[in-house]
């Protein structure tokens, strides 16, 4: 058997370090070869780390949310063959893996664990495990002790995985069936009762970028939000007809609409689509619209960006769109995916409420907002009629937007999405 | 009729009965033993413990017989003779100690006990005939333990000549001629008591060796013992009743006719469950066969009515009796308790004795056995008994052992390492691994281990 180190790979883009998010094994688990071992986060991107070997986790090399250089020492695997541990390699990992970062960025104090029982070093594979627990109708092998143990916890044996020799089902696998959590946990009793304690969650990964961006820009950025409503509905009817005649083309939603809109009225109103490096004193306006797609995930926000949205027709920003949304669920985004929009567009869909105060994304100066529509009674000057109706919400940095630029930009988008054939008729 | 109430009610006070009362009250459960005889049931009255008494009297006997004659052991002693009427007291003097001793112990437990004839009336009410009287007890929850009693056969109705189990343990006298219809474990046991105490035995079996329930391997070293004690042996033969004087059994075997002239028979042909005659069969449960049907809590089909013991079939052993009734107490008491157990430990008392526990060679596909014989053990030598030998059954795919087998000379005493491994779940290395002292008949179980794992240093 051999030990060999199993190091953090170089992800690429010239990133030097990641954050470890999430551990996919622990110590004693039986990995094969890639399998993934655990996810690591560069700016933007998650990465997840497959194993080089089939083998046995012998020691984690770093906690969740620590930093670690590229070329630092995830973790050790026992395998069958050659390790590729040395005594200098050893040493060389246990210099240099974590923290080369600067002081501000020191770790807090690792947030206290749930009262989870502690497992033995080599804790063997927990019940729910790939493996299975014996052939059907075997019955379970255990002590007495042990079978009195799950008995009067109310574990059924037949459905625990055994560690032991043979299959046996030792102590220690039952504490991971109690470790394994509330599945063994009678059913909470109807009515209500009093709670106590707290929950502490550590700020680590995508949760901790998107905490820092956000107080960036609240901090940094003076905001300026201009609410508008606009009548949607010519916009909708012309949604529906391009729909009806799409053929096998993407489905249009209003995302693609609003893109094209806003491309069209950057063309008017060019201050709108730049970045201010308020450190350097430099407002740099951009000559491609990249737009940012403000996207939620099961993880959190995540903004993908549409490049060259100005060049793109709505059914191609609508397969772009699509495109990109599926990425950043699925976590598959590259960085370059993730990085260099120029303004962003953020919706909550049905969700998405009569007004929002968006917070821009930094160094941009302007995010557009687009709320829920809804059908509402509009008084066209002899009765009420029922119109397809949807406000929009836009912040802007109100050092470099006045609030009349900012009110016109919102006039223009107006203009634009009320009357639709504005947004592809040339001037 | 005076009237009585309480959570639990136990009929019989055999090993099953008198250990669920004794758990139960120890678990605060108001209950109630009632038993017709004295407690203790067939095991300490007329079965496990007089038997062992009559075999432990027939050894000492048969040693100092033999001592008297020409031995390599170089002692001289002269020849014994046997009051069996005072052995017989001996043997009584134990029984009334461990019966008086289950009584107290119910009685610390806070368990009632009545003596009295049940006679069920429903699933939660019965009537005992008492020497006080009538009483009826109505109970939440009822336990049948009503053990078994030795099977009749019709040719050969017990009376007179034709004794039980029960007479053979209380003879008075060592008889000149004993024939044993039926070579089960029960009557080789006995057999072998008397041939020792100078009985000429004869044993008659239906079938066509003895000890029909083992394989031939294992009882091999019995039927030769047998021969050496100078018992005769007659297989496949049946026995068809008393010639019409009633000296002599009469049988037919495969070389025809056979009439032997017997002072005694001892019919041991089987134990059939006590299920008649006192209301049970009214209730109408659920039955396997002549036994009560029980799922794994030792429940009946009827709700609150529970059966533990020899009244629910084999095997018909007062240990499985008395854990059953431990889990039946216990599941009253509301504990999760279940039947669970792996091995249930079969000792067969004759000379040399049988241990088996767990699985038979072949009956677990894909199994495989491993012997290791005593005449290799140094402690067995020294006991002048090299006879006999250790087996075991075990998965050759994961090492997991499936079952042990011992026979050999004292080697009832190592059924408890056997089935503490079973219960366990202990692999050959496990056992090849444990020191086991020299010099000691037990480590022949670790050499068997080690030879099954390939790597035996005494053979």
């Amino acid at each position: 058997m051999g030990i060999s180190i199993i190091k953090v790979p170089d992800v690429g883009e010239g990133v030097a370090e990641v954050e470890l998010v999430e551990w996919h094994v622990k110590v004693g688990d039986l990995v094969k070869e890639d399998d993934v071992l655990a996810a690591v986060m560069t700016d933007k991107a998650t990465v997840e780390i497959p194993s080089l070997f089939d083998g046995r986790v012998v020691e984690l090399g770093a906690d969740i949310g620590e930093t670690l250089v590229v070329g630092a020492t995830l973790l050790t695997i026992e395998h069958a063959g050659e390790g590729n541990a040395t005594a200098s390699d050893n040493e060389a990992a246990a210099a240099s893996p974590v923290a080369q970062k600067e002081p501000e960025d020191k770790l807090p104090e690792p947030a206290p664990k749930a009262p989870e029982p502690k497992l033995p070093p080599a804790a063997p594979p927990v019940a729910g495990s790939a493996r299975a627990p014996r052939a059907e109708g075997a019955a379970p092998l255990a002590s007495p002790a042990v079978r009195a143990r799950a008995r009067a916890a109310g574990i059924d044996l037949r459905r625990v995985a055994g560690s032991g020799p043979a299959g046996r089902i030792t102590d220690g696998d039952l504490d991971a069936v109690f470790a394994a959590g509330p599945a063994a946990v009678a059913a909470p009793k109807p009515g209500r009762s009093r709670r106590e304690g707290a929950e502490d969650i550590r700020v680590v990964g995508l949760r901790r970028k998107i905490s820092e961006s956000m107080s960036l820009a609240n901090a940094r950025i003076p905001h300026i939000t201009v609410i508008e409503e606009i009548d949607v509905t010519a916009l909708e009817d012309l949604r529906a007809t391009m729909n009806a005649g799409k053929g096998d083309k993407p489905k249009l939603t209003m995302l693609p609409f609003v893109s094209a809109a806003l491309c069209r009225a950057i063309d008017q109103h060019p201050e709108i689509n730049a970045h201010f490096d308020d450190d350097a004193g430099i407002i740099r306006r951009h000559s491609p619209v990249h737009i940012g797609i403000a996207t939620m995930t099961d993880k959190g926000l995540v903004v993908p960006v549409m490049r060259h949205a100005e060049s793109l027709a709505p059914f191609e920003l609508a397969a772009e769109i699509l495109r990109l949304a599926e990425a950043a669920r699925r976590g598959k985004a590259t960085r370059d995916e993730l990085t260099g929009s120029t303004i962003t567009i953020t919706s909550l869909g049905p969700l998405g409420a009569i007004a929002t105060t968006p917070i821009i994304n930094h160094p941009e100066v302007a995010i557009l907002g687009i709320n829920k529509m809804a059908v509402r009674p509009m008084w066209d000057g002899a009765q009420f009629v029922p119109r397809k109706m949807m406000n929009i919400s836009a912040s802007f940095d109100h050092r470099v937007i006045d609030g009349w630029d900012a009110a016109e930009f919102v006039q223009r988008i107006k203009t634009l999405l009320e009357n639709p054939a504005l947004i592809f008729m040339e001037d | 009729m005076k009237i009585e109430t309480c959570k639990l009610l136990i009929i019989g006070a055999g090993p099953g009965g008198y250990v669920c009362g004794i758990r139960a009250g120890q678990l605060g459960i108001d209950t109630i033993v009632v038993e017709a005889e004295k407690p203790g049931g067939t095991c300490l009255n007329v079965g496990c413990i007089p038997s062992k008494a009559l075999i432990h009297a027939a050894d000492e006997f048969a040693k100092l017989h033999s001592l008297s004659g020409e031995n390599a052991l170089g002692i001289s002693a002269t020849a014994p003779t046997i009051d069996l009427a005072k052995t017989i007291a001996w043997k009584d003097g134990i029984v009334t100690r461990l019966t008086g001793g289950v009584a107290s112990l119910l009685k610390k437990a806070k368990t009632r006990y009545v003596t009295g004839r049940v006679r069920i009336i429903d699933g939660k009410t019965v009537e005992v005939a008492t020497c006080e009287g009538a009483l009826r007890i109505s109970c939440e929850n009822m336990v049948i333990a009503t053990g078994s009693k030795p099977q009749e056969l019709p040719s050969l109705p017990f009376g007179g000549k034709v004794i039980s189990s029960t007479e053979a343990l209380d003879l008075r006298e060592v008889p000149n001629r004993l024939t044993i219809v039926g070579g089960g474990y029960i009557g080789l046991e006995i057999g072998t008591a008397m041939a020792k105490l100078g009985a000429q035995v004869t044993v008659v079996e239906f079938a066509d060796r003895i000890l029909p329930q083992y394989d031939a391997e294992l009882t091999k070293p019995i039927a030769a013992r047998l021969k050496e004690l100078g018992i005769t042996l007659y297989l496949a033969t049946r026995a068809n009743g008393l010639s019409e004087d009633g000296n002599a059994l009469l049988a037919e075997g495969p070389d025809g006719a056979v009439e032997i002239p017997s002072d005694k028979v001892l019919v041991t042909v089987g134990r059939a469950p006590v299920t008649q005659g006192f209301g049970l069969m009214d209730l109408g449960l659920t039955m396997n066969g002549p036994f009560l049907a029980i799922d794994d809590h030792c429940a009946t089909s009827m709700r609150g009515v529970y059966a533990i013991g020899d009244v629910t079939g084999d095997p018909m052993l007062a240990h499985r009796a008395m854990a059953q009734g431990v889990i039946v107490a216990e599941r009253i008491a509301g504990l999760p308790s279940v039947w669970d157990k792996r091995a249930i430990p079969a000792v067969c008392f004759t000379d040399p004795e049988i241990v088996t526990v767990g699985a038979l060679p072949n009956e677990i596909e894909g199994s495989k056995t491993t012997v290791f014989p005593f005449a290799a053990n140094g402690r067995s030598m020294t006991m002048e008994r090299s006879d006999g030998f250790v087996r075991i059954v075990f998965d050759p795919k994961n090492e997991l052992v499936l079952g042990f087998h011992a026979v050999g000379s004292a080697v009832s005493e190592m059924s408890g390492e056997f089935a503490l491994a079973l219960e366990m779940g202990a692999t050959l290395t496990d056992i090849a691994d444990t020191i086991h002292a020299h010099p000691t008949l037990t480590e022949t179980v670790q050499e068997t281990a080690q030879k099954a794992l390939g790597r035996a240093l005494h053979v």
